[in-house]
């Protein structure tokens, strides 16, 4: 159980994602102008992230491994995940339309946002079991929530100031995200401190 | 356009990471040396002139419906290509790229320059569209890392500079610093080129796969239409 706790904490808040591993930069700054689109884009990865784990972790083990072709990892991932984001989002659009509505558009997004693929490899380069898999995607998708809304709540601000006028739009943006990167630097550390 | 034009424009006035502002995932995670950038730089340019020369030359057979599927396909085999050759003849640098070499595959240039360019140009000019924004790609790279390893870590590819050794800030060779450099070089490239570089205000990744559903996020002319899309519904 400490375990789990462990890899949940160290991937929402010491390496989290997008602000310490850099993965899945597109949709932060794309999507980040308000907070309910990114609660919405955050609650759409964490789910994304989670089926594809399901999905990826016993191919990858029952499949790959077992005969010898773990080389085609890259590719057989990359068309999962890709396939997996089509199929729950027409199962979705059939079954439950209010969910498709509210995270619908945000699906295709997903399919080449490099946080999902790096989640399932680096799971597999980790040599973690089902278990801790799923719970390390969860902790990156909550990782990746957590930095989006507090990323919207900041740049909220950031739109009303005016700065010089090569850094408006985009570079006052990542001079933001550098300075939210930063706060997450201080956790490092934390997770073996507390939990040993 | 003249041959020489479709390379160079990917150097300065369609660079991809500075102008196009793609690839920013791989820019920032493997800027932290030169040596981690020159290798990604080379291997994304190898996967990039490779699946634009493929693509191209298969623009009339791929079905359009399936096209980008396909093209993931392409990518990943080449990916998958140069993750073998590196694992077996520079394993150094593979441990030290790590995930970020099986990421090229969704790398937003690779597949911006295959729905943008490759798949309606012939396959010559795809090849050397695929040189020119792979050198920019590799160039821009470079320039981050260099600022980045030799004020943050007082070396130069790995070998330590005298004075700056020991007065180096140790920040910008961590994350707060990779968004720090690349926000202020964008800043640079505007102001040098007079807010002349397309530079989009909204981060709309032109040529991006995505950048349909992207752009139902964020321009609000097309929320209204998601709306009354929704109303008609």
């Amino acid at each position: 159980m400490t375990k789990l706790l462990a890899i949940l904490f160290a991937s929402v808040l010491v390496n989290n994602y997008t602000l310490v591993k850099f993965l899945g930069i597109c949709p932060f700054l794309g999507v980040s102008k308000k907070v309910d689109q990114a609660t919405g884009m955050g609650i759409a990865v964490i789910f994304v992230m989670l089926v594809a784990t399901a999905a990826t972790w016993p191919i990858q083990t029952f499949l790959l491994d077992r005969f010898n072709l773990g080389y085609l990892q890259t590719i057989v991932f990359i068309l999962v995940i890709a396939a997996l984001v089509q199929f729950v989002e027409i199962v979705l659009k059939k079954y439950l339309p209010a969910l498709h509505k509210s995270l619908g558009i945000y699906l295709p997004l997903i399919t080449t946002n490099c946080a999902v693929l790096g989640v399932t490899i680096n799971n597999m380069t980790d040599g973690y079991n089902f278990l801790t898999s799923m719970v390390s995607s969860l902790g990156c998708g909550l990782g990746f929530l957590l930095a989006m809304v507090l990323f919207a709540g900041v740049r909220s601000r950031v739109e009303e100031a005016i700065p010089p006028k090569p850094f408006s739009g985009i570079p006052i943006t990542l001079i933001s995200a550098s300075i939210v990167s930063l706060a997450f630097y201080g956790f490092a550390g934390i997770v073996t401190n507390i939990f040993g | 356009m003249k041959k020489s034009n479709i390379v160079l424009k990917g150097l300065l006035k369609e660079n991809p990471v500075f102008v196009l502002l793609l690839g920013t995932c791989p820019t920032l995670a493997t800027s932290t040396s030169v040596i981690s950038a020159l290798a990604m730089g080379l291997a994304a340019t190898a996967v990039l002139i490779c699946s634009n020369i493929v693509i191209s030359a298969l623009r009339n057979v791929i079905p359009d419906k399936v096209r980008i599927p396909c093209y993931i396909v392409v990518i990943a085999g080449f990916v998958t290509i140069v993750q073998l050759l590196m694992q077996a003849y520079l394993p150094s640098l593979y441990e030290m790229l790590g995930v970020y070499l099986a990421l090229i595959v969704v790398n937003c240039i690779i597949l911006g320059r295959a729905e943008g360019y490759a798949n309606s140009h012939k396959v010559g000019e795809a090849a050397l569209d695929g040189l020119g924004m792979g050198i920019g790609f590799l160039l821009a790279l470079l320039c981050m890392a260099i600022i980045r390893e030799v004020l943050g870590n007082g070396s130069f590819a790995g070998m330590a500079i005298p004075f700056l050794k020991d007065h180096c800030i140790p920040i910008l060779v961590q994350s707060p610093g990779g968004f720090l450099v690349f926000g202020i070089m964008i800043a640079l490239v505007s102001a040098l080129t007079n807010g002349k570089a397309p530079i989009k205000k909204s981060f709309d990744c032109e040529g991006c796969p995505s950048a349909k559903a992207c752009g139902k996020l964020t321009c609000s002319g097309c929320a209204n239409e998601e709306k009354e899309a929704a109303v008609n519904d």
